[in-house]
C-alpha cells in the first residue's frame, strides 16, 4: 500500500509540474479563462437597445402623445419613423429599416380615457425573431404605463406572436444570468483541456509506454491524472466565482459549501470525460478535436442559451447525461434564487453518477490499451 | 545526363550561427555530380544545418553555396526546382495513400498533368512500391516510408538530391534497397548527399565529408581516412572466459583507443605508435592472439574524434551483483498476438538466461516490436505466456514490472520537468522513498555526471546526456532485467560506445538485457540473437552462429548485415509455393 501511495504521489507531482512549472502554461491556465469571463459576459447580452421603429399614429389624444413621448424617451428606441399610411409602414418593415411598426388607432386615447384600455397594433419583423420578441416585451411595458394593451402581428414567418418571454429587468439581469453560467462552462473547458491533453501528450512523447512498463496500474494512472486537473479546475472555479460576486456584483443567495461540493463532483465528471477522450487519442491534435466535438454540443444542450424543455424529448434525455446541465441549474440557483438544499441534491446526484461512470470508463480504456 | 554537366555543389567558407552556437564555422568543399557523397559526423556536428543550407531553407551568415550552378541566396527560385530534399522526417501525409502522396507532390512541383501519370509509374517502379500504391502512408513500414519519401523528393527530376539520415529506423533489407536506388541515381549523373550517423554507410560512399563541431574534419574518399589507421586495427578471436571483461580490460589499457565486441571476438584499435606489448600479454592471458585486420571507417572516425570512452562503467561498479532464484530471466512460450485477422507474432518461444544480452532482430513489420512489447508488459498476448524473472506478466503484472527496466528509442523523458524532477519521478513510480530514494538519485547523478545539469530541461541536453538521463531513470530501481527498444537509433558512434560500456558493465553484474535494434553492430554485442521475419522466429543463435548458418560454404566470412539479409532471403525462398 505504501508503494502504491508513493507511486501515485510521484505521478501527481509530475503532473502538477508539467502544468505549473512553465510560467507560460501557468498563465494560460488562469489568464484566458478570466479574460473570456470578462469579454463574454459583456458580449453575450440578450439586451435590445437602439432599435428603429415605424409609427403610424391615427390618434391625437393625450394617451397617444404620452405613449409616443415614453417611447422616444426610452433607451430602446433610437429613431421613430413617422409614417402616413400602412403601406409605408409595411415597406419599412419589409426593407428591414425598422424592427417593428406600431399602429395607434384613432380611438386609442378615447378608450384609455374611458377605462376600457387602449389597444396598440404592433407589426414585428419575424426574421429577427429574438430581437422582435424582446422589443415586443419592452413595448408592452411602455404601453402598460399608459394603460394600453398590445395586439401584435408578426410578419414573415413570425411564430406565435402572443408568446411573451420571461420578463427580465433591463440591463444587469442578463449579466447576472450569464456570469455564473460562464463560470461553469469555462471550468469545464479548462478541466477538459488539462486532462484530455495529458495522456495524448505522454503518448506523443513516448512517456506513456514508460509509465505502462512501470509498476503503476491503470487505476493509479487515472487517479494521478485526476487529482491535478481536479485541483486546477477547483482553483479556477473559485477564482471565477469570486470574480462573479465581487467584480460583477452578482448576488449570491445560496449555500457556498453546497456549491463547492457540487463543483467538485462536476469537475470530477468532466475530468472523466477528458480522460476518456485522451485515452483514445494518439496525438494532442486529435485530443483537441475531441474536446471540440464534445464541448460545442454540451454547451448548446446544457440549457445555457436555450431552454431544455423546448428540445425534442430524446435530446432532453441526452441532456440528463450532460454534467454541465445539472451544474448550471445548481450554479444559477445558488447565485440568484437561493436554491433549497433538496433541489441542489436533486441535481448533485446525477453529477456523482456521471463522475463515477466516466472515471470508471476512462480506467477501463487505459487498461484496454494494455490488452 | 552526362557526367560533365555542372550539377554538383560548391561550398565556399560557409558559416551559420544560431543564437547559442556556431553550427558551421567556415566550411569549404566540393560535392561532385554523378557520385554519392556521405555527410557524417557525431550528433550536433552541423549535418542537418548544412543540409538545410544546401536546400536553400537557411541562409548562410557568411560564404556562398552554389547548388547545380545556382546560388542558394540570390537564385533561390532555381534551387527549388533543381534540388530534391528529403528531411529526416519526410513530410508524408499519413492519412493519404501512397499514390495520393505522389499526386500531391506532383502538383506541388507543378508537374504538367500529362507527365504526372508517367512519372508516378516510373517512381513506383523504381521504388518497387507499386503493389502498395493504395495503402495509407501511415500504415507503411519505416523502410517503405523512406522509399516513398525518396520518390516524392525525386518528383521534379532534381539534379541534386539531399538525403538527411535516410536510414534511421530502416532495417537492413530496406536499407539495401535504398542503396540500390541511390546507386542508380548517381549513375545517371545526379549528385547525391547522404547524411548519416551509421559509419558502415559512409564507407560505401565515393566521397565523405566529416563534420565535427561545425568544422570540416575530413574531406576525401573514405579509403583515405581509413588508410591512416593502417596497422592499428586488431581482432582477438575466441577469447577464453568473458569477452566483455576482456574488452573492458583492453579499453583501460593506454595503448588501446577504441574497441567493440564483434560476435565472439573483440575488436580493438590501438593508439598511434603505441607499444602493443601489454595488449599481446592481455590477449595471451585470454588464450587468444592479436590478429591484424583491415581498418574500418568507423575506427578512423572514432580515432579522428579522439578515441572511444574508457572501458569501465562506474554505474556497473556501483551496482550490486544481481542474483536470481532461477537461471531464466525472461521466457516466452507459444507467444501469439493477433490484431484482427493479422497475426503480428506467431507462436514464438524462447528463453533468455540470466546475464545474457539477447537481441531481437528483424525487418520492419516482422513483429519484433509486438513481441518485445508483450515481453515487457505493454501488450497482452492473445495466447501464450510471457514471464519476467519467473513472474507471469498477465497475473503478477505489478511485481513483474517492478523487476524490469525499460528504455525506448525516444528516451521518454518529461521535457516539461527538469533533470532532477525526472529522476525524482522515476524513483517515485518505482516506489522509492525517503533516504533510499535520495541515495539512489545521488548515485545516478554522480555516475552519469548530471550534477551541473540538474536544473536544466532534458530537451536542452545533448543527445549523449539525454541518453544518460534516460538510462539513469530506467536503472533507478536496479532492475535485474533491462529492456532496450532501439536504444541507439540515430546516435553517433561515440555516444553509442559509451552506452554499450554501461550495458556491458551491467551484464557483468548479472543484469539481463533484452534489446531490439536495426543496427547490426549492436547485434554483435549480443550473446544470442533471435531473428524474426513475417511474425515468426526464423533463427536463434549466437551472432557468429548466425553468420555461419548464413554462409554458403564453411570459410566464408560474413558481416552481421549480410547474414541478416541472407537469412531473410532464405526464409522467402522456403515460403514459395511448391
Amino acid at each position: 500500500m505504501g508503494a502504491r501511495y508513493t507511486r501515485i504521489r510521484a505521478q501527481v507531482v509530475k503532473e502538477m509540474l508539467s502544468i505549473l512549472r512553465d510560467p507560460k502554461s501557468r498563465f494560460i491556465l488562469l489568464g484566458p479563462p478570466l479574460m473570456q469571463l470578462f469579454i463574454f459576459s459583456f458580449a453575450m447580452t440578450l439586451e435590445v437597445s437602439n432599435i428603429d421603429v415605424a409609427l403610424l399614429n391615427r390618434d391625437s389624444g393625450a394617451a397617444s402623445v404620452e405613449f409616443i413621448q415614453q417611447l422616444e424617451a426610452s433607451d430602446l428606441v433610437r429613431r421613430t419613423h413617422r409614417v402616413a399610411n400602412e403601406k409605408e409602414l409595411a415597406r419599412l418593415v419589409d426593407t428591414q429599416q425598422v424592427i417593428a411598426g406600431i399602429v395607434i388607432a384613432d380611438n386609442f386615447s378615447a378608450r384609455v380615457a374611458s377605462g376600457e384600455g387602449g389597444e396598440l397594433q404592433v407589426i414585428l419583423d419575424g426574421r429577427k425573431a429574438n430581437t422582435s420578441q424582446i422589443t415586443l416585451g419592452y413595448l408592452q411595458t411602455i404601453a402598460g404605463n399608459v394603460s394600453a394593451t398590445i395586439q401584435s402581428h408578426g410578419s414573415r414567418g413570425a411564430s406565435d406572436p402572443a408568446t411573451v418571454r420571461h420578463w427580465f429587468n433591463p440591463n444587469l439581469t442578463y449579466r447576472w444570468f450569464v456570469v455564473p453560467s460562464l463560470t461553469g462552462i469555462l471550468v469545464m473547458l479548462m478541466a477538459l483541456m488539462v486532462t484530455a491533453l495529458s495522456i495524448a501528450r505522454e503518448r506523443e512523447l513516448g512517456t506513456f509506454d514508460q509509465l505502462l512498463v512501470s509498476p503503476c496500474t491503470p487505476t493509479e494512472i487515472i487517479i494521478a491524472k485526476t487529482i491535478p486537473a481536479f485541483l486546477v479546475g477547483l482553483v479556477l472555479g473559485c477564482v471565477m466565482m469570486a470574480a462573479a460576486i465581487f467584480l460583477f456584483g452578482v448576488p449570491f443567495t445560496g449555500s457556498l459549501w453546497l456549491l463547492l461540493v457540487c463543483m467538485m463532483l462536476f469537475i470530477l465528471s468532466v475530468v472523466g470525460i477528458g480522460l476518456m477522450i485522451s485515452s483514445v487519442c494518439s496525438t494532442q491534435q486529435q485530443a483537441i478535436l475531441g474536446i471540440f466535438a464534445i464541448v460545442v454540443p454540451v454547451v448548446i444542450m446544457s440549457g445555457f442559451a436555450t431552454p431544455i424543455e423546448n428540445m425534442p424529448r430524446v435530446l432532453q434525455w441526452i441532456a440528463e447525461a450532460i454534467p454541465l446541465k445539472h451544474f448550471l441549474i445548481i450554479l444559477q440557483g445558488s447565485f440568484l434564487k437561493s436554491l433549497p438544499p433538496q433541489q441542489v441534491f436533486a441535481n448533485a446526484w446525477p453529477l456523482a453518477v456521471i463522475a463515477l461512470v466516466t472515471l470508471t470508463l476512462a480506467t477501463r480504456m487505459v487498461r484496454s490499451k494494455l490488452q | 545526363m552526362a557526367e560533365s554537366q555542372p550539377g554538383g555543389i560548391e561550398l565556399q567558407g560557409v558559416v551559420k550561427r544560431f543564437p547559442q552556437v556556431t553550427a558551421l564555422d567556415g566550411i569549404s568543399a566540393t560535392i561532385r555530380a554523378g557520385q554519392l557523397t556521405g555527410l557524417v559526423g557525431p550528433d550536433g556536428a552541423g549535418k542537418t544545418t548544412l543540409m538545410r543550407l544546401m536546400a536553400g531553407l537557411l541562409r548562410p551568415d557568411a560564404g556562398h553555396i552554389t547548388v547545380a550552378g545556382a546560388d542558394t541566396v540570390q537564385q533561390q527560385h532555381l534551387i527549388a526546382t533543381g534540388v530534391g530534399y528529403m528531411p529526416q522526417r519526410f513530410g508524408l501525409y499519413e492519412d493519404l495513400s501512397v499514390l495520393e502522396n505522389l499526386s500531391l507532390y506532383a502538383q506541388l512541383r507543378q508537374l504538367p498533368a500529362a507527365e504526372q501519370k508517367r512519372t508516378w509509374e516510373r517512381l513506383l517502379e523504381f521504388t518497387r512500391l507499386a503493389p502498395f500504391s493504395k495503402r495509407l502512408a501511415g500504415k507503411l513500414s519505416g523502410g517503405m516510408k523512406q522509399k516513398l519519401g525518396l520518390a516524392c523528393a525525386l518528383m521534379g527530376r532534381p539534379q541534386v538530391l539531399l538525403l538527411d539520415e535516410p536510414s534511421v529506423g530502416v532495417d537492413p533489407v530496406s536499407r539495401q534497397e535504398l542503396w540500390r536506388m541511390v546507386g542508380e541515381l548517381t549513375d545517371s549523373g545526379m549528385a547525391v548527399v547522404w547524411s548519416t550517423a551509421y559509419l558502415d554507410e559512409a564507407e560505401q560512399c565515393r566521397h565523405v565529408l566529416l563534420l565535427n563541431q561545425g568544422q570540416l574534419a575530413f574531406d576525401g574518399p573514405p579509403g583515405a581516412l581509413t588508410g591512416r589507421l593502417q596497422g592499428r586495427s586488431f581482432r582477438l578471436p575466441n577469447p577464453r572466459g568473458d569477452r566483455r571483461h576482456l574488452l573492458q580490460r583492453a579499453l583501460d589499457l593506454p595503448a588501446v583507443s577504441d574497441g567493440v565486441i564483434q560476435g565472439h571476438a573483440v575488436r580493438l584499435v590501438a593508439e598511434a605508435d603505441a607499444d602493443l606489448q601489454p595488449l599481446q600479454v592481455l590477449a595471451a592471458s585470454a588464450g587468444s592472439q592479436l590478429e591484424a585486420v583491415a581498418p574500418r571507417f568507423e575506427d578512423a572516425f572514432v580515432s579522428l574524434l579522439g578515441g572511444g570512452p574508457g572501458g569501465t562503467s562506474v554505474i556497473a561498479e556501483l551496482m550490486e551483483p544481481v542474483s536470481l532464484e532461477s537461471d531464466i530471466a525472461v521466457a516466452c512460450s507459444n507467444l501469439t498476438r493477433r490484431f484482427g485477422d493479422f497475426v503480428a507474432t506467431d507462436d514464438v518461444s524462447f528463453e533468455v538466461r540470466q546475464g545474457e544480452i539477447f537481441g531481437l532482430l528483424g525487418p520492419n513489420g516482422a513483429g519484433k516490436s509486438t513481441t518485445f512489447k508483450m515481453l515487457c508488459g505493454l501488450l497482452k498476448p492473445s495466447t501464450g505466456q510471457a514471464q519476467v524473472v519467473g513472474l507471469d506478466l498477465a497475473r503478477a503484472a505489478s511485481e513483474a514490472k517492478n523487476r524490469l527496466g525499460y528504455m525506448a528509442q525516444k528516451f521518454s523523458l518529461y521535457g516539461l520537468l527538469s533533470v532532477r524532477q525526472n529522476l525524482e519521478f522515476a524513483a517515485g513510480v518505482y516506489g522509492l522513498t525517503g533516504a533510499c530514494k535520495q541515495q539512489r538519485i545521488d548515485e545516478m547523478v554522480d555516475v552519469f555526471e548530471l550534477r551541473p545539469l540538474l536544473d536544466s530541461a532534458p530537451d536542452d541536453l545533448s543527445l549523449g546526456y539525454k541518453q544518460r538521463l534516460a538510462l539513469a531513470c530506467s536503472l533507478m530501481h536496479r532492475p535485474p532485467v533491462l529492456f532496450l527498444d532501439e536504444p541507439t537509433s540515430g546516435v553517433d558512434p561515440i555516444t553509442r560506445r559509451e552506452f554499450w560500456t554501461h550495458i556491458n558493465g551491467l551484464v557483468r553484474k548479472g543484469v539481463t538485457v533484452m534489446v531490439t535494434t536495426h543496427f547490426m553492430d549492436e547485434a554483435e554485442y549480443c550473446d544470442r540473437v533471435a531473428l524474426m521475419y513475417r511474425s515468426r522466429l526464423i533463427a536463434l543463435d549466437t551472432p557468429d552462429g548466425l553468420k555461419r548458418e548464413a554462409a554458403h560454404h564453411g570459410d566464408e566470412e560474413l558481416t552481421m548485415e549480410e547474414a541478416f539479409i541472407r537469412l531473410i532471403e532464405r526464409a522467402d525462398l522456403s515460403e514459395l509455393p511448391v
